[in-house]
């Protein structure tokens, strides 16, 4: 019996280690995202057109499958990437909040777990969050019309290439594989 | 009011979130101020972390580039190292090379001004036996080399041919046992049988006691053995001491020394006085000039009988007497031909001995 409750209360702190991990990953991801987006096109300007910020967001939102979880998620993640914008704070809140809002109601009717639908959701939802983002600026802002529908859809096709591969890397690394 | 709140939890907190974003910017847009605060903290954090991974970034590229140039100084280094050992090797090749040249022209010169027709060869290996004395030519049979036939330098006697094959020759040293050559000295005409022993100092053999005979004296071929020709250095005795009955003396070869590579092999000999003058040895190997007055040379062996001090030199004019008088030259006649007889009783001596190439004596 002595043993039983070992056991037990090993489990129980190997399980809390996990959770604080599994935390503390959620925390650190999408900010390496955001570092990725800042600082990698520096060097290489080519990875400029990933959205990273934006694929962690959506699968936050495809593997929690919690709508609330997943735009306050989606708020935090777009409230940073303002913060780091010249554009006022709000604009990517606003689009990834609703990004992850829309991708958690996906994934509780779609088997999210197919890399097929998983670039299709990200394609969509790249292109979602992008056509939402040049109308809050237009709406909000009435900046010069620079969006594109065809570089739209080839960033959403390269997105949700990248998203494929980036799901499998980031469920191995939080523990949802 | 709580109902509704509870059953459309997420579209409240969706409409939450959205409208306080939409609030906030409002306000922004507005007042056109913006939202310091959040931007310092946002803008700091991620810049200080960029900062870090630029330093990280640059440290690392610094770090590789450091050891992509170590690995490049190290592969140059070798390549260097490599260079300079070929380099050495080169040298040693050219300066063989430069040495092997030395010898050939030294040789080219000797061939051209001796009066023997050679042939030059190269030593193309040694003998099977351990410190063997027996080296092989790369000269045969269809070159024209014959047994017998001596091997000499510039600097001096080799060997004689043992064997000819068609393509190569075997050459015995004048080091070996089996090896005998007529020779004789330069300043005192002491003639001997160069004899070889086994090491690097021949023995000159059959000298009485009563020859003269002083160190350092060169030896040269006297052809008397009709296979060297005559004047040919052999090399100078290095030890000259009174045995029983005969001199013990020890010749160094000088045909030896400077390492033997190149030989000339002697086709057709031609005797050639004994020169007054010790052979230089040059860099080039170069023989000294020859004599200026010719009969000067040609008087030595007449003028051995001017002084007939030992029994040698008495036994010798008598058989020179005995072949004047029955016409007989010595050193010319072919291996069958008849010999003088030497149980004639040759003419008494004349006060004075005649030189072969004087004038006449005055008639009585």
């Amino acid at each position: 019996m002595r043993v039983d409750s070992d056991l037990v209360t090993g489990g129980l702190r190997g399980r809390r280690a996990e959770a604080r991990l599994e935390k503390a990953t959620f925390v650190a991801v999408p900010l390496a995202a955001i570092l990725f987006q800042v600082y990698v096109p520096l060097l290489v300007p080519y990875l400029g057109y990933l959205e990273l910020p934006l694929l962690v967001v959506l699968f936050f939102a495809l593997t929690r499958r919690r709508l609330t979880a997943s735009l306050l998620y989606g708020a935090a993640v777009g409230l940073l990437q303002d913060a780091l914008s010249h554009n006022p704070i709000g604009m990517f809140g606003i689009a990834k909040t609703l990004s992850g809002y829309f991708a958690a109601a996906a994934s509780i009717r779609f088997d999210v777990e197919n890399p097929v639908v998983r670039f299709l959701l990200a394609f969509f939802f790249y292109f979602f969050h992008q056509f939402l983002y040049w109308a809050l600026i237009q709406a909000l802002l009435a900046q010069p019309p620079g969006f594109s529908l065809q570089q739209a859809l080839i960033l959403g096709l390269l997105n949700g290439a990248v998203a494929v591969p980036l799901f499998q890397v980031l469920a191995k690394l939080m523990g949802r594989g | 009011m709580e109902l509704f709140t509870h059953r459309y939890r997420n579209l409240s907190v969706l409409f939450a979130a959205v409208l306080g974003q939409l609030l906030l910017l409002g306000y922004q847009i507005r007042s056109r101020e913006d939202v310091p605060l959040v931007r310092v903290w946002a803008v700091t954090a991620v810049t200080e972390v960029a900062s870090l991974l630029e330093a990280a970034a640059e440290g690392a590229g610094s770090i590789l580039r450091h050891y992509l140039l170590l690995v490049g100084v190290r592969q140059e280094n070798e390549r260097l190292r490599r260079e300079l050992d070929e380099l050495k090797l080169e040298a040693l090749h050219l300066r063989a090379e430069l040495a092997r040249a030395e010898r050939a022209e030294a040789l080219r010169l000797f061939q051209a001004r001796t009066p023997s027709r050679t042939l030059a060869a190269r030593i193309i290996g040694a003998g099977p036996v351990l410190n063997s004395k027996v080296v092989f030519v790369d000269a045969g049979s269809r070159q024209g080399v014959e047994a017998g036939m001596a091997v000499i330098t510039p600097d001096g006697v080799v060997g004689r041919v043992r064997a000819a094959y068609p393509t190569s020759s075997q050459v015995v040293l004048l080091t070996d046992p089996s090896f005998a050559a007529g020779v004789i000295s330069q300043r005192h005409h002491t003639q001997g049988t160069l004899k070889g022993k086994g090491v690097s100092l021949c023995v000159v053999d059959f000298i009485q006691n009563e020859d003269k005979l002083e160190e350092g004296e060169w030896f040269y071929t006297s052809g008397d053995d009709r296979v060297f020709p005559r004047g040919l250095p052999v090399g100078p005795a290095v030890v000259v001491r009174r045995g029983k009955l005969l001199k013990e003396v020890l010749v160094a070869p000088s045909g030896l020394g400077n390492g033997l590579e190149e030989v000339l092999i002697v086709l057709e000999g031609v005797h050639q006085p004994v020169p007054a003058q010790t052979p230089a040895v040059t860099t080039l190997h170069l023989l000294p000039a020859p004599p200026a007055d010719p009969a000067q040379a040609g008087a030595a062996p007449s003028g051995l009988g001017a002084s007939l001090e030992t029994d040698a030199d008495r036994l010798r004019e008598r058989y020179r007497r005995i072949g004047q008088m029955q016409g007989h030259t010595f050193g010319e006649g072919l291996p069958g031909s008849a010999p003088p007889d030497f149980t004639m009783e040759p003419a008494p001596a004349k006060p004075a001995i005649p030189d072969a190439s004087g004038p006449p004596p005055p008639a009585p």
